[in-house]
């Protein structure tokens, strides 16, 4: 019987490997002292691949069966893939004993579609009640919502999950229905819909009475395949920005497109996947949810793509020179936030800093500032060397270029934090 | 050169601090009772820990410093580095020195020095809450060996109370050979009386574990492969990540 658990836990997560989400942050649900586990605000990572991703949760299917046939899809039908399908009690058991190893920071569900999407919902709503109800489980819980689902189901869900997440795969509708013929962005958005819906209601309740049941208290988030078809970054991140404009949706996740089903001829032929890329989207979102940009100033009709060579906040400098050099010691946070090699953190120890006595090259350097990027924006008390300005972009631009090439690494995709 | 002898505790340290105003004598190094000092002294001094001297001067740093500075403090104090007891010292003195808070004044050698030693010691306690891994041991205890580089585990145990409500644990520091033990309502501190037999090469003998524990040992292994993108391999980040210095612990690495 134990065979048949690791043969089905080995399919199943082969299966679900595709879908990058990963956070565990953003709940802060309470053990009552009698059952087991806890949601941590900032979420805990587990354990790292090999391939240099996080493992917060444990990311399974309950099925892989799929009725849908989507060209981007490993699990599509018209595959001939071993397939595998977990009892609710199995996962539910599997997902405790690893969580009392610590080995986990909660379940990731996700499913193939069998038989229809409330079905399917169906079947999983009983791993998540088996575990809160049965287990006393009381951590961190991500559940897919199956595309098409009853409003009904995903109330359900959403008492019992923290996060519901409901992919988008593909940015633009038109794509969509080359790739995956029998779906639409309306069976997408609407579930998106409800469950913002649910969860502002639940907050208004929540004022009026403490004890009303908490709806997804870690929002909800979705994912975009870039590389599969031929969006531009601005109609990536123009996608981006108007789902971030929604109260609930705490995250986009950006898959860079894997070569699967290559004997699709709807599929572009790629010979490696889109990390780079992937990677400045990454970046242009921080800047979108930390970094008080506007999505127009990163992309628009002259740049309607991300520079591979320099990260986004760079890129953006390098195209308004006359904005700089700032003084750190006089200028607004915003401004500062802006200086390419300058963080969030770096900022704020600046504005903080900067009340006791005015702030130096070598204290700035002290502090963490990525001098190498930050000296051609910044002026302080002794700053010597050329600004941007006098400098000049393209110059700036061929010393930074020539030197990052090489030894630039591919940060990890953040987990932490929303 | 100046010396203060002290007990050795945060507490000790304080009174280290109140005797220091009293005698107008600053300690130029601060050794516990016992610990052989330098060969050319000036003046000794050993201070006697007496809690009228240490709350009279957590009162006024509580006065003059944010919660979270006051956390820090107790973070410096466990990070136990050679150069820690006397920087958490300089730091004490300046925050009492100025009239308001300076914890945030950055261009102070000093205040930058505790900012970062702090983050490293809390970094090193998220690193736990990340990589701690029981095993199921056959009286039904969950155990988990650990190593880390600062004496964090004060620090940890109360999220893994929370979590683990139901089951008894035990998480033990290897290094500094003691731990804390969870019987399922409270905590207490311990020491293993036979870490050699029970530990053997950073892991539990197996002759303790329960019967089934192999299985979930093999079955988190194979999750782990399975759940990886071979077009994706990129040790480097998986490194940066995890630190190889935890790996030992972690069952999912022991395959390679």
């Amino acid at each position: 019987m134990r065979k048949a658990i690791i043969d089905k836990l080995t399919i199943l997560a082969e299966s679900a490997k595709y879908d990058v989400s990963c956070a565990s942050s953003g709940s802060t649900r309470q053990n009552n002292s009698q059952g087991i586990g806890s949601a941590n605000r900032w979420g805990i990572c587990h354990s790292f691949t090999e391939d240099g991703r996080c493992v917060a949760l444990l990311k399974i299917m309950l099925t892989n069966f799929c009725m849908y046939d989507c060209a981007y899809c490993i699990n599509r039908r018209s595959n001939d893939i071993e397939r595998a399908t977990f009892s609710p009690r199995e996962l539910a058991k599997l997902t405790i004993e690893f969580y009392r190893r610590n080995y986990i920071e909660g379940l990731f569900l996700s499913s193939g579609v069998i038989k229809n999407a409330d079905h399917t919902m169906e079947k999983m709503l009983q791993v998540v009640k088996l575990l809160r109800i049965e287990h006393h489980y009381h951590g961190y819980i991500h559940m897919k919502t199956i595309p098409g689902a009853s409003p009904e189901l995903i109330y359900q869900a959403g008492l019992y999950a923290d996060r519901l997440s409901i992919n988008l795969e593909i940015p633009t509708e038109d794509n969509l229905k080359q790739l995956a013929p029998e779906k639409d962005h309306q069976s997408v958005y609407k579930p998106m819909h409800f469950i913002q819906q649910y969860a502002l209601e639940s907050k208004e309740e929540r004022k009026k009475h403490r004890h009303a049941p908490r709806f997804a208290p870690a929002g909800q988030s979705t994912q975009l395949i870039v590389g599969a078809t031929d969006e531009t970054d601005r109609d990536i991140l123009n996608l981006t920005s108007i789902l971030y404009k929604r109260p609930t949706m705490k995250r986009v996740y950006y898959s860079g497109f894997v070569p699967v089903n290559e004997y699709d001829k709807r599929l572009p032929i790629v010979n490696e996947v889109p990390r780079k890329r992937e990677h400045r989207l990454y970046q242009a979102d921080w800047l979108l949810r930390f970094y008080q940009f506007n999505v127009h100033e990163i992309v628009n009709e002259n740049y309607p793509t991300l520079d591979l060579d320099l990260d986004p906040k760079l890129s953006w400098a390098l195209r308004h020179p006359h904005l700089f050099p700032v003084d750190v010691n006089r200028a607004s946070y915003e401004q500062i936030l802006r200086v390419p090699g300058i963080g969030v953190k770096s900022a704020r120890m600046i504005v903080a800093a900067r009340r006791h006595s005015a702030l130096t090259v070598n204290a700035l350097k002290q502090i963490g500032i990525v001098m190498k990027r930050a000296q051609y924006f910044i002026t302080c008390r002794d700053k010597l060397g050329t600004t941007v300005q006098e400098f000049t972009p393209e110059k700036v631009r061929l010393a930074l270029t020539t030197r990052t090439l090489s030894s630039e690494t591919l940060p990890a995709q953040f987990s932490l934090h929303f | 050169m100046n010396i203060f002898y002290f007990d050795h505790t945060l507490q000790g340290l304080l009174c280290a601090i109140f005797d220091a105003y009293k005698i107008k004598c600053f300690p130029d190094l601060l050794l516990a009772e016992g610990e052989i000092g330098p060969l050319i002294v000036d003046t000794t001094h050993t201070v006697e820990t007496m809690s009228y001297k240490y709350q009279r001067v957590s009162q006024a740093l509580k006065k003059k410093l944010s919660p979270f500075a006051l956390t820090q403090i107790r973070y410096i104090w466990h990070a136990e580095t050679p150069e820690s007891k006397m920087l958490l010292f300089r730091y004490l003195c300046k925050v009492l020195d100025s009239a308001k808070n300076i914890e945030k004044h950055y261009s102070d050698p000093d205040i930058l020095a505790v900012k970062k030693l702090a983050k490293k010691v809390s970094a090193e306690r998220h690193y736990l809450m990340m990589f701690v891994r029981f095993n199921k041991t056959a009286d039904d205890i969950y155990f988990a060996p650990v190593a880390p580089r600062y004496n964090v585990l004060p620090f940890i145990y109360r999220h893994f109370q929370q979590r683990f409500a139901d089951q008894k644990w035990i998480i033990y520091d290897e290094s500094r050979h003691y731990g804390y033990f969870f019987n399922g309502e409270t905590i207490e501190e311990m020491t293993l009386l036979d870490d050699k037999d029970f530990l053997i090469n950073n892991k539990i003998n197996a002759t303790y574990l329960a019967e089934d524990e192999p299985q979930f040992t093999a079955l988190w292994q194979k999750y782990i492969q399975a759940l990886t993108i071979r077009e994706r391999i990129n040790p480097k980040l998986q490194k940066r990540a995890m630190p190889t210095r935890f790996w030992k612990y972690l069952p999912e690495t022991w395959t390679k």
